[in-house]
């Protein structure tokens, strides 16, 4: 019985780690290259894991793609648009910047320029106010804090 | 019969919660004393009723009660206890009733300790806070009930995933629970305040503690669920910008900048309505968490229970509660009028910066995280918005937030001047440019990502640490000063070791992405192979059971310089019941590095894959987070908001330090 669990185990565990041992290149450079551009290729079967991550076969069949079009001389570019033609745009884990994308990109730094104005503006206003009440206690509230402080 | 006790323990809260959501806001607004009394005594029942609820759940996990459907689901004999009580949580139902009974536990905090609030405004508050809960028991009773039973008790269970059982993820969801359920006592302030028209300096006072506290344990949790990706996904990720993780950093951030302005509420009565605002969106914020953790809109390695049905039901209360609160807001904000008047150099609009910077950084994240859905639903375009983006548009807030924190923090209020405080910061800055030349030097040609990492976060902890000697005054000399740096109110000391811990944390990252290096490789028994100095051999790999899974672990010996410097041992098991494998890694941990091994498969040659990485600074990351909680738990136990809090009702001593004002 154990041994058929074992068995299973094999089975079922093999492909379980991300970058295997001979995926790797015998070129330093490429394999840096590749691993770079892995890490911003994502796996089509898992949830939110780059194939450099992953360790599902697919990943894997990737991970192998990538490495093969750079053994033949592609550049990074060529790779991602290959990789793109193939499976679609949803393997982009750093979305691109064209059409609607822009929003998403520019959504920061706009946000950042209005909360910055708003919150200038409001400094403006303080600083032209006129100071109201000193503590900013009305007396009921005061001889309530002295209340409590007393304990 | 404990479980069918527990069952109607629940609905009775439930029935509770109700009444106590009604009657003392009816009570509160006609001044009716009696009626508005009943809520304290209301929220200890609710309180009371569902931690029995609770207590019977776990008893059937203990005792491995199959004929309940849930235990049958999640637990299994053979299991050890510690998991068949983490158990409890390890799944939606009961996640959700640990989630209700903290809403309660914090309810019955304010009926217990809120003896200083006014009546009016305490009543309201227990019952806004009943609404929340009386929401969620509706959630769990009609749509998640953990309580149900089978007919036929099978044998067995079916065991709980093996990713949870561990004890980094077991308290993880606590932990995490505490911080967004804890958000639930700000928006509750914020819309009982909202209701009696009226935010003031007692108000930011009596609301920051609970934001406090809700932020310091959303910083554990967080912390502890990063930690607990780090050594199980076997790789020594930390941070993956699921979906789930930013649902859960949103709060935090929200959290982070609403107790900073909560701050100018109590010491100046300005930025009020701003406040109302974030304590509403901080605590929505936590529960579009908890919808997409279980609903499964967004697909995320977290994602459990994923239930459309469910969904829904959680996305009407969420709406339901924040389009109630902020069409309040709407109809209200004008009776929040500012009173503090400052200048545009100020303590003041340093606090705003601080503010603007959190807040844009979380709408960054939100927006990145739900842009698929927008580019699926709007624009027909099936995209992934993943790390690389974030770490790009994120990464610049946290630089920014970064460099104006110490100089923010030691602004005067009212009108400062920013050359005095860079006087004063002046050695801070000197150091700090000198740790970031180091580590540009100690490198060659790579990213600017350690030097400037390494500069901000010397410059935070050094900045924290002038912060608090210029709390000491200028005379007395250094011995006088020193005496006093330990009488200083907590509140000063938290701000000090939570903003040096923002500076530890940001070193570890910047160290450890940088400067990480790894090596992946074949290894038969015997073999050595080198790593940023460590020698590593292999010695021994072997197959073994363990209380419920079986496992293959190999002996990795670290030397140095030819000295040991540790036994690792890295771990591959599979749990049967589940027909799952898990890798855990081995670490050995070390302050200025980690070594870090994991165990791959065997390979057809012979020998196995064995990953190894020399990750540097990485526990930077984890102590800084630690540093951060604890300053917030630092800063809660202020005299000031003990004496707040009505909790110490004792005549002061007359040797004790006057309670000086902190900041």
């Amino acid at each position: 019985m154990r041994a058929l669990v074992f068995a299973l185990w094999v089975a079922f565990a093999l492909p379980a780690q991300a970058v295997e041992p001979d995926e790797i290149l015998a070129d330093p450079v490429l394999e840096e290259r590749a691993r770079d551009l892995s890490k911003g290729l994502r796996c089509l079967v898992c949830r939110n894991e780059s194939i450099d991550d992953s360790n599902a076969p697919l990943a894997r069949d990737m991970r192998l793609l990538v490495r093969e079009r750079l053994v033949e001389g592609d550049n990074d570019q060529q790779v991602i648009d290959f990789i793109v033609e193939r499976y679609g745009e949803y393997v982009l884990l750093r979305p691109t910047t064209d059409g609607a994308n822009i929003f998403l990109w520019a959504a920061g730094p706009l946000m950042l320029l209005l909360a910055g104005g708003l919150g200038v503006g409001y400094v403006r206003s303080r600083a032209r106010a006129k100071d109201e009440a000193g503590s900013g206690l009305s007396a009921d509230e005061k001889a309530r804090i002295e209340e409590i402080m007393r304990g | 019969m404990i479980t069918e006790l527990g069952h109607f323990a629940l609905i009775l809260a439930f029935a509770v919660a109700c009444f106590q959501s009604v009657v003392p806001l009816v009570g509160a607004h006609k001044c009716w004393q009696g009626w508005m009394a009943t809520a304290q005594p209301a929220a200890t029942a609710q309180f009371l009723l569902t931690a029995f609820s609770f207590a019977a759940l776990t008893w059937a996990f203990v005792t491995s009660d199959f004929s309940l459907r849930l235990v049958w689901l999640n637990s299994h004999t053979d299991k050890p206890m510690l998991y068949k009580v983490t158990g409890v949580w390890g799944n939606h139902e009961g996640s959700m009733l640990l989630w209700v009974l903290i809403v309660t536990l914090f309810g019955a905090f304010a009926a217990w300790f809120g003896k200083g609030l006014p009546p009016g405004l305490k009543a309201r508050v227990l019952a806004v806070q009943a609404m929340v809960g009386a929401a969620f028991f509706a959630f769990i009773i009609f749509s998640s009930n953990p309580f149900l039973r089978l007919a036929v008790p099978p044998f067995n269970g079916q065991d709980l995933n093996p990713l949870l059982q561990d004890p980094g993820l077991a308290f993880h969801p606590p932990l995490l629970y505490v911080g967004y359920v804890g958000l639930s006592m700000t928006f509750s302030f914020a819309v009982a305040a909202l209701i009696e028209g009226r935010v003031d300096a007692a108000w930011g006072r009596w609301v920051r503690p609970y934001t406090l506290a809700a932020w310091a344990f959303l910083t554990a949790g967080i912390g502890l669920g990063s930690w607990w990706a780090y050594y199980e996904l076997g790789w020594g990720g930390f941070w993956f910008w699921d979906p789930v993780e930013n649902a859960s950093f949103i709060p935090w951030l929200l959290a982070a900048a609403a107790l900073h302005s909560a701050i100018v509420v109590e010491k100046r009565e300005a930025l009020k309505s701003w406040t109302i605002l974030l304590a509403i969106l901080a605590f929505g914020f936590s529960m579009v968490g908890a919808f997409i953790t279980r609903s499964g809109v967004l697909t995320s390695v977290h994602a459990f229970a994923n239930d459309p049905e469910r969904g829904v039901f959680l996305l009407m209360i969420t709406a339901g509660f924040m389009v109630g609160a902020l069409t309040l807001f709407a109809a209200r904000a004008n009776v929040m009028q500012a009173k503090g008047v400052f200048g545009l150099v100020s303590r003041e609009s340093g606090l705003l910066v601080n503010n603007v910077l959190l807040c844009v950084a979380a709408f960054v994240v939100f927006f990145g995280t739900i842009w698929p859905l927008i580019a699926e639903m709007a624009f027909d375009r099936t995209l992934t918005v993943g790390a690389p983006f974030f770490n790009m548009a994120f990464t610049p807030f946290m630089v920014a937030l970064g460099l104006v924190l110490p100089i923010g923090s030691m602004l005067a209020w009212k009108r400062a001047k920013i050359g005095r405080v860079i006087y004063q910061l002046r050695w801070a800055l000197v150091l700090a440019v000198a740790v970031g030349c180091l580590a540009f030097a100690m490198q060659t040609g790579r990213s600017a990502l350690a030097p400037v990492g390494l500069f901000l976060a010397t410059w935070l902890v050094a900045g924290a640490a002038v912060d608090l000697w210029s709390r000491t005054g200028r005379s007395g000399g250094g011995a006088g000063r020193l005496r006093r740096l330990f009488r200083l109110p907590r509140a000063d000391w938290g701000k000090a070791v939570a903003h040096a811990g923002l500076g530890v944390t940001m070193a570890g990252i910047s160290a450890m992405v940088a400067w990480e290096v790894e090596d992946i490789r074949v290894a038969n028994i015997g073999d050595s192979y080198e790593l940023a100095g460590y020698t590593y051999t292999l010695l021994d790999v072997t197959d073994t059971e363990g209380p419920n899974y079986l496992t293959t672990i190999a002996t990795i010996q670290a030397t140095k310089n030819g000295r040991e410097v540790g036994m690792l041992y890295p771990e591959k098991r599979f749990y049967p019941v589940a027909q799952m494998p898990t890798t855990q890694a081995a670490l050995n941990i070390g302050f200025w590095r980690d070594l870090y091994v994991a165990l791959g498969d065997p390979q057809e040659g012979g020998g196995w894959a064995v990953r190894t990485y020399h990750k540097p600074l990485a526990n930077w990351i984890w102590g800084g987070g630690i540093l951060m909680a604890l300053g917030g738990l630092l800063s809660l136990t202020d005299r000031r908001y003990r004496v707040a809090a009505g909790a110490a009702r004792r005549k002061p001593e007359p040797n004790e330090p006057k309670g000086v004002p902190a900041e």
